[in-house]
């Protein structure tokens, strides 16, 4: 076994292990409750090292045995899998440690069976970033539909348990009823499911069928929230916040558009899927989703669902990027799953640190809110700066660029959906932090200060900022991507 | 040598034998004893005959050293050696099972009787997936029917309802026997011959025949009552539900089994189809019969409160795809018929084990509201159950994937891409009962405080090596599926 592959094996049993030692440590609070933070710098640095690899031009697989011909078990990282990779462990060293201060701050019951199953969720995370080909991504993809079960019905009400059946209800359905088809249906004109540059599906497939074949990717993949199979993800917000941020913002939903992405880059190819127009349906719907649920975000009151609404909305960026197939939407694409995901992790933790802090999970109830809490609501503003898409954040590489490739693609009137998407974020996003700052409180309202809960938000939303500059470093794994 | 000549006689001869020994021991374990020494011979002997079958791919035995057709003859080939395995490795695994489960179903003065009956149903199975005679496998069709009978018939202890599950197997088998022997009458007036290879030979040579084809339908319609095929399905459910666990586990992993591997070599074995009375029957009986059978079976046991009749249903369903992947009537078909077979029979088996480990668990009969809760205090079993379980809705790394991938395979082949919509609905559908099961013994709190038994050793150590097959087989699917490629190749030649 070579160094990378160690390196490898690392980032993919970290957090399980983490996993277990949370189990271990039942009864002891605080070393329990470390596990997670150190796991998570423990997986981010060996992604990192990945990484780095990666652009080095290295290939990094591990590949155990055959299960039927041209399907194996093995892992084999991808450019954009080695992207995937950083931004889900990155994300959860403080989404751990938010995680920490949201359960203790809150007084949550089962916070051990609570660690447990977030530690099992970001190793399926991490090994769908890693899989080597579509059936081990399908195998890992189920596993973090199962293991965030526990996850979203946290709190054990009828709620949460209505949400969980609709939640496992959809996502399972979707799976079994078209991705695993879909699947099968590759293996069988492929003879393969490896993840190859520039696809693998033969060029002598029938193009009629081409669409439909991708239709079935597009829906079966329920995580990716493409409307009208959306409906799960606002539900699942009834989970404790931190669930809702690493799970709902990044790790679950970025698995689902990260799965697609996939798809189009390493199983279809661009290039083909670019000539055959097999694409240009689901460049309508993906519109159509991208304005609609961001005029359902601006009627919401509750600030989760309407954060919900939003990721619906910025999920679908990514999925047009990989609909419009070019290059420059694709790479718009992929920045869009890191910068989105550095942007919306951070509105949740502001989200759940109003709530414990302040105890309120209405918009309207937040006037006056800005001068008690200046921290968090300056994070939730420089977030929503980036997911608006305003030099100098983050968020606005990835626009830009999805705007270059859907000019590339011929289809500039993308464009006007983009810019409309723009205006409307601007107007629900900004107002929790206009009322908090300039509307006069109307009730005096105790705010406690738990600190855990209030220091990761800052430092994601630095983060935005800095990928704004980093840009270029993670350009060198997009390209690789779209470069043929 | 001697054993090495004669294992296709000796796997039916040793546990007749060994029946005979067991029905007048004085103590139930030394019965039990020699029933498993008995079927780990048959292990042995099932493993030294698949080799001497991969090297000459036909092994044909004549009893007594009378030639066939004169005599009786047993054959061995490509289609039935792993079946004939199959059922060797299933009994030891639910002989092991029986030690310590049969004892909590049945009167302790009855256990004795009950292992040679019990290795009487071992034996006939045995005699099923090898004869080579169409009147000496309604022998043994008998046998297995009326020692199955009477296994069932021992739930009575538990459950009265038992007496009536196997009054109907008795009445509902003994028509399909009679169906099936009077096929065989009608074939043997148009042949003059009960060698089911010298049946072949002769309708070579006469070509079709009415008689043949009356003869062919009739034993068709018989043996589908013992297969378990929908509609003639209806002994079933109550015959599985009420056995004693370790008897619905042994039946329901093997004996529709070899009635399903016998259904397939009279499909495609015997006839040349001149007429294409086969490709008919497949086309218009047996597969939309199939597809009702997999979606009755499958909403069945959605609303099925009992939790081994629930596993009876999906039973039903389970046949469904084999027969139906023998309906798609292709190479690849049928091999994916034969793997589902092999993975079916394990994970059926597995299944029915956790259940009886849950029922003497908590002291009752295993259902909805009886099994609240009870996951959390039977770990292991319970482990080993939602394993079998998601292998059966072909989760990939199990056995059951392995099959699913086969039979879309052979789906794709012919091109007509409605089938797919059926096997994929009908697997998401069987996610709706597990995953009522699953989050009753896991999520939710027992009516009434539990009286957990400890979980038996011996039992769970049983279900957990059919549990391992079951993985292993997901994720190295070699053998498998080379045996359903084997079979396929038995059964209609090499393609």
């Amino acid at each position: 076994m070579g160094n990378l592959q160690l390196v490898l094996a690392i980032s993919l049993f970290t957090p399980l292990i983490t996993g277990l030692a949370v189990l271990l440590f039942n009864n002891r609070k605080n070393m329990r409750d470390i596990c997670g933070p150190i796991g998570g710098i423990i997986t981010f640095g060996s992604a990192i090292a990945i990484a780095m690899a990666i652009i080095d031009g290295q290939t990094i697989s591990i590949n155990l045995w055959q299960i039927v011909p041209g399907i194996g078990l093995s892992f084999n990282v991808t450019a954009l899998g080695a992207l995937f990779g950083i931004v889900a462990s990155g994300l959860w060293i403080l989404a751990s440690i938010y995680s920490v201060g949201y359960m203790r701050g809150s007084k949550a019951k089962n916070q051990t069976r609570f660690n447990f199953y977030y530690a099992v969720a970001i190793h399926a995370a991490m090994a769908i970033s890693y899989s080597g080909n579509l059936l081990m991504l399908f195998i890992f993809y189920e596993v973090l539909t199962f293991s965030t079960y526990p996850l979203v019905t946290h709190g054990q009400t009828k709620d949460a348990k209505d949400a969980g059946r609709l939640y496992m209800g959809i996502l399972v359905a979707t799976s079994l009823l078209l991705f695993l088809p879909a699947l099968l249906w590759v293996w069988i004109i492929s003879g393969t499911l490896d993840f190859t540059k520039g696809g693998i599906i033969p060029f002598d497939f029938s193009p009629s069928l081409l669409p439909f074949l991708l239709a079935m990717f597009a829906f079966g993949i329920g995580k990716a929230a493409l409307m009208p199979i959306h409906r799960w993800l606002p539900a699942a917000m009834v989970a404790p916040t931190p669930v809702s941020a690493l799970l709902h913002a990044v790790a679950v939903v970025k698995a689902g558009v990260f799965s697609f992405l996939t798809i189009v880059v390493y199983i279809f190819g661009i290039d083909f899927l670019l000539e055959s127009g097999a694409a240009v349906w689901l460049v309508w719907l993906t519109a159509f989703t991208i304005l609609t649920s961001s005029i359902i975000a601006i009627t919401k009151d509750d600030l989760k669902a309407r954060l919900a609404y939003s990721t619906i909305s910025q999920l679908s960026y990514i999925l047009l990027g990989a609909a419009l197939a070019t290059q420059a939407a694709i790479e718009g694409a992929a920045l869009h799953i890191i910068m989105h995901a550095t942007a919306k992790i951070t509105l949740f933790f502001c989200a759940g640190a109003i709530y414990v802090n302040a105890h309120i999970k209405k918009i309207s109830e937040l006037d006056g809110l800005g001068p008690k809490m200046p921290l968090v609501f300056i994070a939730f503003f420089v977030a929503s700066l980036s997911i608006i898409g305003i030099p100098p954040l983050g968020g606005s590489w990835s626009k830009f660029m999805l705007m270059v490739g859907s000019v590339d693609a011929g289809i500039p009137i993308m464009l006007l959906v983009l810019g409309i998407s723009s205006l409307l974020n601007i107007y629900y996003l900004l107002e929790p932090c206009t009322r908090a700052f300039f509307k006069p409180s109307l009730k005096e309202i105790h705010v406690d200060n738990h600190i855990l809960t209030i220091f990761p938000p800052v430092i994601t939303a630095i983060l935005s900022l800095l990928l704004f500059f980093a840009v270029d470093w993670v350009r060198l794994l997009t390209t690789l991507m779209v470069i043929p | 040598m001697l054993i090495l000549n004669n294992i296709p006689a000796l796997l039916v001869a040793i546990p007749l034998l060994a029946s005979a020994v067991v029905s007048v021991l004085p103590s139930a374990r030394i019965a039990w004893g020699v029933a498993f020494v008995t079927t780990l011979c048959c292990l042995y002997m099932a493993f030294e005959l698949t080799e001497i079958v991969s090297a000459s791919l036909t092994l044909s035995y004549a009893f007594g050293g009378w030639e066939p057709p004169w005599g009786i003859a047993f054959v061995v080939d490509g289609a039935n050696v792993h079946l004939v395995l199959l059922v060797a490795f299933i009994s030891v695994i639910a002989t092991v099972y029986a030690l310590t489960t049969l004892k909590h179903e049945i009167a302790v003065e009855d256990l004795p009787k009950a292992y040679a009956v019990w290795l009487l149903t071992i034996a006939s199975l045995f005699g099923l997936s090898m004869t080579g005679d169409a009147f000496n496998l309604f022998v043994f069709l008998e046998i297995s029917a009326l020692s199955s009978i009477t296994l069932i018939a021992l739930g009575a202890g538990q459950d009265r309802r038992a007496l009536l599950a196997a009054y109907n197997y008795l009445i509902i088998g003994a028509i399909g026997a009679t169906f099936y022997v009077i096929g065989v009458g009608y074939l043997y007036a148009a042949t003059g011959t009960l060698n089911l290879l010298d049946i072949i030979e002769r309708l070579n040579e006469i070509g079709t025949n009415q008689a043949a084809v009356t003869g062919l339908a009739f034993m068709l319609a018989g043996i589908m009552v013992k297969a378990g095929v929908f509609p003639v399905h209806i002994w079933l459910p109550a015959a599985y539900s009420f056995a004693p666990s370790a008897v619905s586990s042994l039946l329901s992993a093997i004996a529709t089994k070899v009635a399903i591997y016998y259904l397939a070599r009279l499909l495609f074995g015997i006839f040349i189809d001149t007429t294409h009375l086969i490709d008919l029957f497949l086309l218009f009986v047996l597969m939309p019969v199939s597809v009702i059978a997999i979606f009755y079976g499958t909403i069945a046991a959605i609303y099925q409160i009992d939790i081994k009749r629930l596993f009876a249903l999906s039973s039903i369903a389970q046949i469904g795809y084999i027969t139906f992947a023998f309906s798609i009537n292709t190479h690849s078909g049928i091999s994916a018929g034969f793997i589902h077979l092999i993975n079916h029979a394990l994970i059926k088996g597995a299944l029915f084990m956790a259940v009886g480990i849950f029922a003497i668990g908590i002291g009752q009969r295993a259902t909805m509201n009886s099994l609240r809760g009870v996951g959390r205090q039977m770990p292991i079993t319970f482990t080993g159950f939602v394993i079998a379980g998601l292998a059966l809705i072909g989760v990939p790394l199990t056995a059951g994937f392995i099959s699913k991938l086969y039979l879309f395979k052979a789906i794709f082949e012919t091109g007509n891409g409605i089938y797919v919509a059926v096997i994929a609905v009908s697997s998401a559908l069987s996610v709706l009962y597990l995953w009522k099961i699953f989050e009753v013994m896991w999520l939710q709190e027992p009516l009434q405080p539990l009286k957990i038994e400890k979980e038996p050793v011996l039992a769970c150590v049983s279900l957990w090596l059919l549990v391992f097959t079951i993985i292993i087989f997901g994720i190295y699917s070699a053998g498998v599926s080379s045996y359903g490629m084997n079979a396929a190749n038995a059964l209609i030649g090499v393609r």
